[in-house]
């Protein structure tokens, strides 16, 4: 208990420090001004959130092929923390847009491949709560979500290719597209940040699964009785 | 028995279960239609606006009625308790999927074209001349559709609220699919029709990958 609170006050001034670093460490865009700053929370949450939706993919494949119940526990974890980072890009990303670009949404590659990555694994939790009995739900969750995770890059590239009419309005268009040095270490700090939060928040809910399953199995043996 | 051959075994049985009864060709083939003569009012079907709507139209009245026609793909099996009795019969559990996905693929098809010459006929779209362009197109988007409908199916058959799950677990994944196959068949009725060979390229990328990821993980799906 004592090691957990610890590691939530590191957390919580990581995160601290990575919104004092956006706010007045790292210098103001020059065409979008202030809002700008909103950048260091959306990306890090984005990336962050793949992080998430990654260690849930490789979660699942390990439950198919050893079915221990850890595995089955890690993936639920990654993918409901996944979920929450990705809703945070994808409510921040409205907010940015809306003074930068004058409309909330775009259907570019980007916003509607993580939408669909949103939905998906919406869908991964959904089809965890409609599958009853524990080794099954394990095994099916896990399954959807290998192919969850395989259909990613194929709703990427589907949408760039075809559905993105314009080049991206979006001023970092990849590496060499003339971040600020100050903005990148800023970028990175606040991703490290988020990474922490993340590990704090999965390993929660990790602990939480695990003592749910082992319930599940006493309550299961005590019915058997 | 080697995999083809109880492939060909079962595909026959799935192609007679269907053809004794037709139940699930009527429903899509007049599910299809349906939303053909809805979805008409939901724009003016011009003559330029049906080539600019119609492919997206056509291509979500097949994908919706998929996702319908292949619910009782594995929940026929569960119902009836043959599905342990047919992993006895196969040695290699993939051939139960294969015949399963063919089949499918074969029955979405065939409602396909049933349904395409009523679509060319009141959206007044000329298909004739790129006929056997668009039957590559229905063909490869089939394919990916009933790849992965036809394993979801055996999850959704096992859950609870089933009939709500499969559309729910199959359209996001679809995504890819159909857009891709909308892109190709919007070029093909164009006034200068065009095949977009990156599409069709990209319709086979995602049949083969998510065939090998049926043909890697489908046994565990059968698991009792």
């Amino acid at each position: 208990m004592k090691k957990q609170l610890l590691a939530a006050a590191i957390v919580f001034l990581l995160v601290g420090a990575a919104a004092y670093g956006a706010f007045f460490v790292a210098p103001t865009e020059r065409t979008m001004g202030p809002i700008q700053r909103i950048f260091y929370l959306h990306v890090s949450s984005a990336w962050t959130g793949l992080c998430a939706f990654f260690i849930c993919f490789v979660a699942n494949i390990l439950y198919v092929f050893r079915r221990q119940p850890q595995w089955d526990w890690l993936s639920i974890s990654a993918a409901e923390v996944g979920l929450v980072f990705t809703t945070v890009v994808l409510v921040s990303g409205p907010i940015w847009a809306h003074p930068v670009w004058g409309i909330w949404w775009t259907w570019d590659a980007r916003l509607t491949s993580t939408f669909i990555l949103w939905l998906l694994y919406a869908c991964f939790l959904l089809l965890r709560t409609l599958v009853e009995e524990p080794d099954r739900r394990a095994l099916f969750s896990a399954l959807f979500g290998i192919f969850a995770f395989l259909d990613v890059p194929l709703v990427f590239g589907s949408i760039r290719w075809w559905r993105t009419q314009h080049p991206q309005p979006v001023v970092m268009g990849g590496s060499g597209s003339g971040l600020d040095p100050t903005m990148w270490k800023v970028l990175f700090f606040s991703w490290f940040a988020m990474l922490a939060l993340m590990a704090l928040l999965m390993r929660a809910r990790y602990v939480m699964e695990a003592a749910r399953g082992e319930l599940e199995m006493v309550r299961h043996e005590a019915e058997a009785v | 028995m080697s995999l083809l051959s109880s492939t060909t075994a079962l595909l026959g049985k799935e192609l007679r279960t269907e053809f004794r009864s037709r139940e699930l060709l009527t429903t899509t083939v007049v599910f299809i239609l349906m939303v053909i003569v809805l979805f008409s009012f939901t724009f003016d079907p011009t003559y330029n606006e049906s080539r600019r709507f119609g492919p997206g139209l056509l291509w979500l009245a097949f994908l919706f009625a998929a996702s319908l026609m292949l619910q009782p793909c594995f929940l026929r099996e569960q119902n009836n308790d043959t599905l342990s009795a047919l992993r006895l019969s196969v040695s290699d559990p993939f051939a139960i999927f294969l015949a399963k996905l063919v089949a499918n693929t074969l029955f979405l098809l065939f409602t396909e074209v049933l349904m395409l010459p009523v679509f060319a006929v009141l959206y007044n779209v000329p298909v004739l001349r790129v006929l056997g362009q668009l039957l590559l197109v229905f063909f490869l988007g089939s394919l990916g559709v009933s790849i992965a409908g036809t394993a979801l199916s055996a999850i959704s058959a096992q859950a609870r609220m089933r009939e709500l799950l499969l559309p729910l677990l199959l359209l996001p994944l679809l995504t890819p699919v159909l857009v891709a196959s909308t892109q190709v068949t919007v070029g093909l009725l164009d006034a200068t029709p065009f095949l977009e060979w990156k599409g069709v390229g990209f319709l086979l990328v995602f049949d083969v990958i998510f065939l090998t990821a049926l043909w890697l993980f489908g046994e565990y799906l059968l698991e009792e």
